[in-house]
């Protein structure tokens, strides 16, 4: 087990009921709640990374979650390079992960 | 009257418009991100209430009472998603809308005076499998736990240096993690030095040291191991974070053979410190100090006689530094006196909070031999994937010692991030390395014209709009 949503029953925030969501994460749907970031919604449900690096395929997610590392960089209804930590989830957001063509010899992308 | 210009709405921005707004300056007050507080009170958003979120928090009423002041001041322009991306000959360039969206409203204001409250954000030191998902800056961990009360992991450890770790662990704890140890890399004597010394001092800063005690004695004491001394000198895992590896260091952080032990954990905080986020006020053309914040003189003003700064972009201070900060800034910058009554009490205090902040600085500072704990292939830029041995025979094999050319040779700092994560680490190791033991030629690593992303698209309409220069689509 990893990261995820703490849960509303014994949160000592005693929070209220939030609005359901449900985006879909390479086609598949995901449930998060509204006003979560796309990165809140991907780490409460356990997906921890969702990008694959250009030189060496590794896999990254969320690092400073505050927007400065642009590791947790998404494409999201077609639009690239959108910071997951940054953006709110909306219902019906299609979440498809970066995998960048590895670079050319030249270094070109 | 002209109004003031306050960007960031953390504890100095949101300080600064209310101490400019009992002046009576009209304010606008810009903040990229969609709800103000900063990094400091980063909560949850409106949509996702909780009867008791204040217990995540110290200072909150503070909080709240600044920002309904605000919000209901009409003489008050709030502008949240306001992601200021450039400042140009006395004007300041701003994108309105979604952070990263496509077609966010470009507006232009007249630079007359600004307070410059953009913040800092944590460093974080690289370690072999740094890179791994389930790694996070100790920030970045506290902005999930408040702003999104997701819990980064179930068991957790918080390493690195610094005070910052200690309320780290405690909302780690409070998010429900298991927080197997936090822990220190300076050694007990260094902190047992500097926070012992000239103990006077302290008695002007008392809540600070009891709110450090507090932590001590709550968390760290019962239920959280604080060991000093140690620190995470290894991540290991195929594809996510499966275990570290602890260490003693010594004095100079070099780790201690033979102490190494291994730990299973699913997540790792790492805070070394924080690096202030100056690009905008190099663009506005301050100077900056030699320890590399914003230089300011006693009025919080900088180098350029209308722009004034506060908070950690002055110097890493706190909450309560940043806001005795803005608020003097915001004074001083709206046409208040230097010698208003009121603002003789702030400077004081301003005094003794910066003694108590260098006080810290000292006792957390860099051991000069972390990198004994990197491996050849440790990544040092995440973005490009640098590794530790193409940095340094970039520095020993060429001539050059130029930190451009150094880096246009590794590709190092030029990603994604462009250098805000690796930029101070990637200067200290090549400086190290250089035949000449340091870097020639200017600086670049803080400067960055263009402050927060902004998409070609949206460059180009903006030429459109607003300059008669072309723009290249
Ligand atoms: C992730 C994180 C979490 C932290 N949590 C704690 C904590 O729990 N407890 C603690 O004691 N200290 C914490 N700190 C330390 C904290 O930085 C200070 O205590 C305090 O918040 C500093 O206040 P400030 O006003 O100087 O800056 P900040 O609070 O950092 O505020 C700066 C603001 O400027 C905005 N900004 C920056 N650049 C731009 C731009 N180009 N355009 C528009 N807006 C911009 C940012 O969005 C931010 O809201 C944390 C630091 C970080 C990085
Ligand atoms: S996690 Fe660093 S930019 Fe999103």
């Amino acid at each position: 087990m990893t990261a995820r949503l703490v849960p509303e029953a014994n949160d000592p925030i005693a929070p209220r009921a939030a609005t359901p969501i449900t985006i879909t994460v390479n086609g598949e749907p995901v449930d998060g709640v509204l006003g979560q970031t796309l990165a809140g919604v991907l780490l409460a449900s356990d997906i921890l990374a969702w990008r694959s690096t250009s030189f060496g395929d590794r896999p990254r997610g969320a690092f400073c979650g505050i927007g400065v590392c642009f590791d947790c960089l998404v494409i999201v209804n077609g639009q690239r390079d959108v910071r997951a930590c940054q953006r709110r989830a909306a219902s019906g957001d299609a979440v498809v992960f970066h995998r960048d063509a590895p670079l050319g010899p030249s270094g070109d992308r | 009257m002209d109004q003031l210009i306050v960007i960031g709405a953390g504890p100095a921005g949101l300080a600064a418009a209310v101490s400019a707004r009992a002046v009576g300056r009209p304010v606008v007050l810009f903040d990229s991100s969609d709800y103000l507080g900063g990094q400091y009170w980063r909560h949850l958003p409106p949509e996702r209430p909780a009867r008791r979120e204040s217990v995540l928090h110290h200072g909150w009423e503070r909080f709240q009472s600044m920002r309904e002041q605000l919000e209901a001041d009409p003489r008050c322009e709030v502008v949240t998603g306001a992601h200021v991306w450039a400042i140009d000959h006395g004007r300041i360039h701003v994108m309105v809308g979604e952070a990263d969206g496509t077609d966010r409203e470009a507006r232009v204001y007249d630079a007359g005076a600004v307070v410059l409250a953009t913040g800092a954000f944590d460093r974080a030191l690289p370690i072999p499998g740094w890179d791994l998902p389930g790694v996070f800056t100790a920030g970045g961990a506290q902005a999930l736990a408040k702003g999104e009360r997701v819990r980064v992991g179930e068991r957790v450890v918080v390493a690195g240096t610094g005070p910052f770790l200690l309320p780290v662990a405690a909302s780690l704890v409070r998010s429900g993690s298991t927080v197997v140890g936090v822990y220190e890399a300076s050694r007990a004597s260094r902190l047992v030095r500097h926070w012992t010394a000239r103990p006077w001092e302290l008695l002007a800063t008392p809540h600070k040291v009891l709110e450090l005690a507090g932590y001590a004695s709550s968390h760290i004491g019962h239920r959280i191991p604080y060991v000093t001394g140690h620190a995470v000198t290894a991540i290991e895992g195929r594809d996510r974070v499966e275990s570290v590896t602890i260490s003693a260091v010594d004095g100079s952080w070099r780790p201690i053979a033979g102490s190494e032990r291994s730990v299973a954990v699913d997540a790792v905080c790492l805070g070394h410190g924080f690096t202030p986020r100056l690009e905008l006020a190099i663009a506005a053309g301050c100077r900056l100090s030699a320890e590399r914040f914003v230089e300011v003189d006693d009025e919080q003003r900088t180098s350029v006689a209308s722009v004034f700064a506060a908070g950690e972009i002055t110097g890493i201070g706190g909450v309560d530094l940043a806001l005795v900060e803005g608020a003097l800034a915001g004074h001083l910058a709206a046409g208040g006196r230097l010698h208003d009554p009121a603002v003789r009490m702030l400077r004081l205090r301003r005094g003794v909070l910066r003694q108590f902040a260098r006080r810290l600085a000292r006792a957390h500072a860099i051991g000069e031999n972390w990198t004994t704990w990197l491996t050849d292939e440790t990544i040092v830029c995440r973005c490009e994937e640098v590794s530790f041995a193409s940095l340094c025979s970039a520095a020993t094999t060429t001539r050059s010692s130029g930190l451009r050319s150094l880096k246009l040779l590794t590709r190092a700092g030029l990603g994604a991030c462009q250098g805000r994560v690796c930029g101070r680490t990637v200067e200290g190791i090549l400086g190290a390395r250089t035949p000449q033991g340091r870097l020639s030629g200017p600086r670049t690593t803080d400067r960055r014209p263009i402050a927060a992303p902004i998409r070609l698209g949206e460059l180009a309409r903006q030429g459109e709009r607003t300059t008669s220069t072309k723009q290249r689509p």
